[in-house]
């Protein structure tokens, strides 16, 4: 996997070493790798000729970047009214039901991280979660569940295939 | 064989007003004198004016009936279509011309009763083709503009127009483009505020995915006008798709010198870049906005100075919403009389609404102004959801009013509204039936604010947990008549002493709450 500095490097280099574009920059660093560490935040720092503290602020004060590392799947499931109107407490309580984590955590086994989100403008066909880039719409937690299965059973067919592909190697059985 | 059209206005207010059962009496009394087969009768959408509503044309020869009873109706059947007599005491004065209104064929493809303006090319054309936007009418104006006219003319133009900003502010537009262009300062910018963050909105996406030049080409406008070549569009960084649709209409644009150096050969050059945020509600925010797009944390900046006067890198700056850009360039090419002639005397033109909540139909809406809630909930939005009764509607987003049913009839546009205590916003209508708990309501929406309060002020950002504090208590019946003092009092503390529009408008919902459905609140005090 690209190392931290060159990912940085990387990303500076597309939008020049400007810092106007720091809030662009950070953004797109987080997507490679799901959240920024301190040394992500030293290197634009030293690039963009600014103050680290001043990277760290601009990182710590927008949504879409993280400065903890994240479940697997991020769930960002729509916490504001028009959601919230057409059931979504309903759906906001299956989902922690569903994935035994308070909104905010990240499950033990570091697959499910449950977030809120504001408005994702899709609130016609609300009530709405992002699951990592995909927008789910019209949920009931009946359909939440579903979802979320659907995850975990894809997960499971490329752990056993993995699986599957190690002990053939091995020659082992389990 | 077809030798005459009847069309009988089928716009929200016609419609409210009985057109529907007029056009049902023409139509039975054309079937009377056989005449069904010779005469067709059909709605039509585009009636400027509202006081002679319904209206009832017949062509080919033009006449304009109106207002019309389902009784004129056969009256006009019978002496006009069957014995050829126009019917003198019902007709409206040439004051209607018969070209304002639309016929048939161009009925087809539109909604009926919607007004589009903004959206008259969205799901229309492909975003992607800049061809399908120019044989469209798309550059048309500010080629126009380039050719034909001064700056001042596309500045004047659209002053005249009276086109308010469809932020949520309506401010007039062409006043803030003339304090830009009469500054001293030469390095000026046209920044479209792309952010909708405001939860129930979605309007300025979906213009932005169906007609991106629309868009464009108003900043380029607007940048002639103004003296700018430099535009930013800042866009929220939710929206991938659009971001990505905008990328490519302006590289297209460019390649045809619509956008760029010297366009068509004039000397007006300008340039457009697109920068995305990466969330945060605030940075809707004109000041907070321009911070961001600097790339800074996204807190507001105190003003005055406005925008205007310093804004992006402290140069004087126009903010524009998208569908205020949008609005544009039909402006420049129809000129101020007919944009002013859509809507109301106060706000002229359409508004781009989002519908939700407990109605049976949700999506975009464009209608002219002036247009009640209750049209829209029964017309567009095919009434409230299972057949339930009204309560209320948040108008204009999280930052909204929350209005009670007393309120539906009141004309939607931005002075009107503002009469009544009531916000037309970003155009969000979220539609609340009778099951819905306001102070649930309430604690959802401040629950909002206050994670998105960016914390510069206290007043927002501590006045925003102790109000949560308070609902937390009432929604548990734990909440004593003290409480609900208090979080009146800091609403109205909030509301008064925020730093940014953002803080002053979060209360809003509460204060309302209170104003209108304050039984509610109370029945969950403790006894």
């Amino acid at each position: 996997m690209e190392d931290v500095i060159a990912a940085t490097n990387r990303i500076i280099d597309k939008y020049g070493a400007n810092s106007e574009s720091l809030v662009e920059i950070l953004r797109e660093l987080n997507d490679v790798g799901g959240y920024l560490t301190t040394e992500h935040l030293a290197q634009a720092a030293k690039r963009l000729r600014v103050p680290e503290s001043k990277v760290a602020s601009v990182a710590s004060f927008y949504s879409l970047i993280s400065l903890e590392p994240m479940g697997r799947h991020v769930i960002r499931f729509c916490q504001d009214a028009p959601c919230h109107v057409v059931g979504g407490r309903e759906v906001w309580e299956a989902l922690e039901h569903e994935l035994g984590i308070p909104f905010g955590e990240t499950t033990l086994d570091g697959e499910w991280s449950l977030m809120t989100t504001s408005c994702i403008g899709a609130c016609a066909v609300g009530p709405v979660m992002m699951v990592d880039e995909d927008i789910y719409g019209n949920l009931t937690p009946e359909r939440a569940r579903e979802i979320i299965a659907r995850y975990r059973t894809a997960s499971r067919q490329a752990a056993q295939s993995a699986e599957r592909a190690g002990f053939a190697a091995q020659g082992g059985q389990e | 064989m077809i030798r005459s059209t009847i069309l009988v206005s089928g716009d929200p207010i016609s419609l409210s007003r009985g057109a529907e059962e007029t056009k049902l009496a023409i139509e039975a009394e054309l079937s009377f004198y056989g005449l069904e087969d010779e005469v067709q009768v059909g709605y039509t959408g585009r009636v400027n004016r509202t006081d002679v509503l319904p209206v009832v044309v017949v062509y080919p020869e033009g006449t304009v009936y109106g207002p019309v009873t389902p009784r004129d109706g056969s009256e006009i059947v019978e002496e006009h279509l069957y014995k050829g007599r126009v019917v003198d005491h019902l007709t409206v004065a040439a004051e209607i011309a018969a070209a304002e209104i639309d016929t048939l064929g161009e009925l087809s493809d539109t909604l009926y009763g919607q007004k589009r303006i903004v959206l008259r090319r969205a799901g229309l054309i492909d975003p992607y083709s800049i061809d399908d936007y120019i044989a469209e009418d798309g550059y048309f104006a500010l080629a126009t503009a380039l050719t034909d006219m001064t700056p001042d003319d596309v500045l004047q133009t659209v002053k005249n127009s009276n086109l308010q900003g469809r932020g949520g502010a309506g401010f007039p537009t062409g006043l803030k483009w003339s304090f830009v262009a009469q500054q001293a300062e030469p390095t000026r910018y046209i920044v479209c505020n792309a952010d909708e963050s405001e939860p129930g909105t979605f309007k300025d996406r979906l213009i932005i995915e169906g007609d991106p030049h629309s868009v464009l080409e108003g900043m380029a406008l607007s940048g002639y006008a103004v003296g700018a070549h430099e535009g930013w569009i800042y866009i929220r960084g939710e929206y991938v798709m659009a971001r990505d649709i905008l990328n490519r209409a302006i590289a297209q644009a460019e390649e045809m010198n619509l956008l760029g150096d010297g366009i068509l050969g004039s000397d007006f050059s300008f340039h457009i870049h697109v920068h995305a945020g990466a969330g945060a509600y605030i940075c809707g925010e004109e000041t907070a906005l321009l911070n961001s797009l600097e790339g800074q944390r996204g807190i507001p900046r105190i003003r005055p100075p406005y925008p205007t006067v310093s804004g992006f890198r402290g140069m004087p700056t126009v903010v524009n919403n998208v569908e205020t850009l949008a609005n544009v360039a039909p402006i420049v090419l129809n000129g101020a009389d007919w944009f002013r002639a859509i809507g109301t005397n106060r706000s002229p033109g359409t508004k781009v609404y989002t519908m939700l909540g407990d109605v049976n139909i949700t999506g975009l809406v464009e209608t002219p102004m002036g247009t009640t809630l209750r049209e829209i909930i029964d017309i567009y939005g095919g009434g409230v959801k299972d057949g339930k009764a009204f309560k209320a509607a948040q108008t204009g987003g999280s930052s909204g009013t929350i209005i009670p049913a007393d309120l539906l009839d009141v004309p939607m546009d931005f002075a009107s509204m503002q009469e009544k205590g009531a916000g037309l916003g970003s155009g969000a209508l979220l539609v609340c039936d009778e099951d819905t708990d306001i102070v649930d309501l309430a604690y959802v929406l401040v629950r909002f604010f206050m994670t998105e309060s960016c914390g510069k002020c206290t007043p927002c950002r501590v006045g925003n947990v102790q109000m949560l504090e308070s609902l937390e208590r009432l929604r548990k019946g734990m909440a004593r008549r003290s409480d609900l003092e208090r979080l009146e009092e800091i609403a109205d503390f909030v509301q008064q002493s925020s730093f940014c529009g953002l803080g002053q408008a979060a209360p809003v919902p509460i204060l309302t709450g209170l104003r209108y459905f304050r039984d509610e609140f109370e029945a969950r005090l403790r006894a």
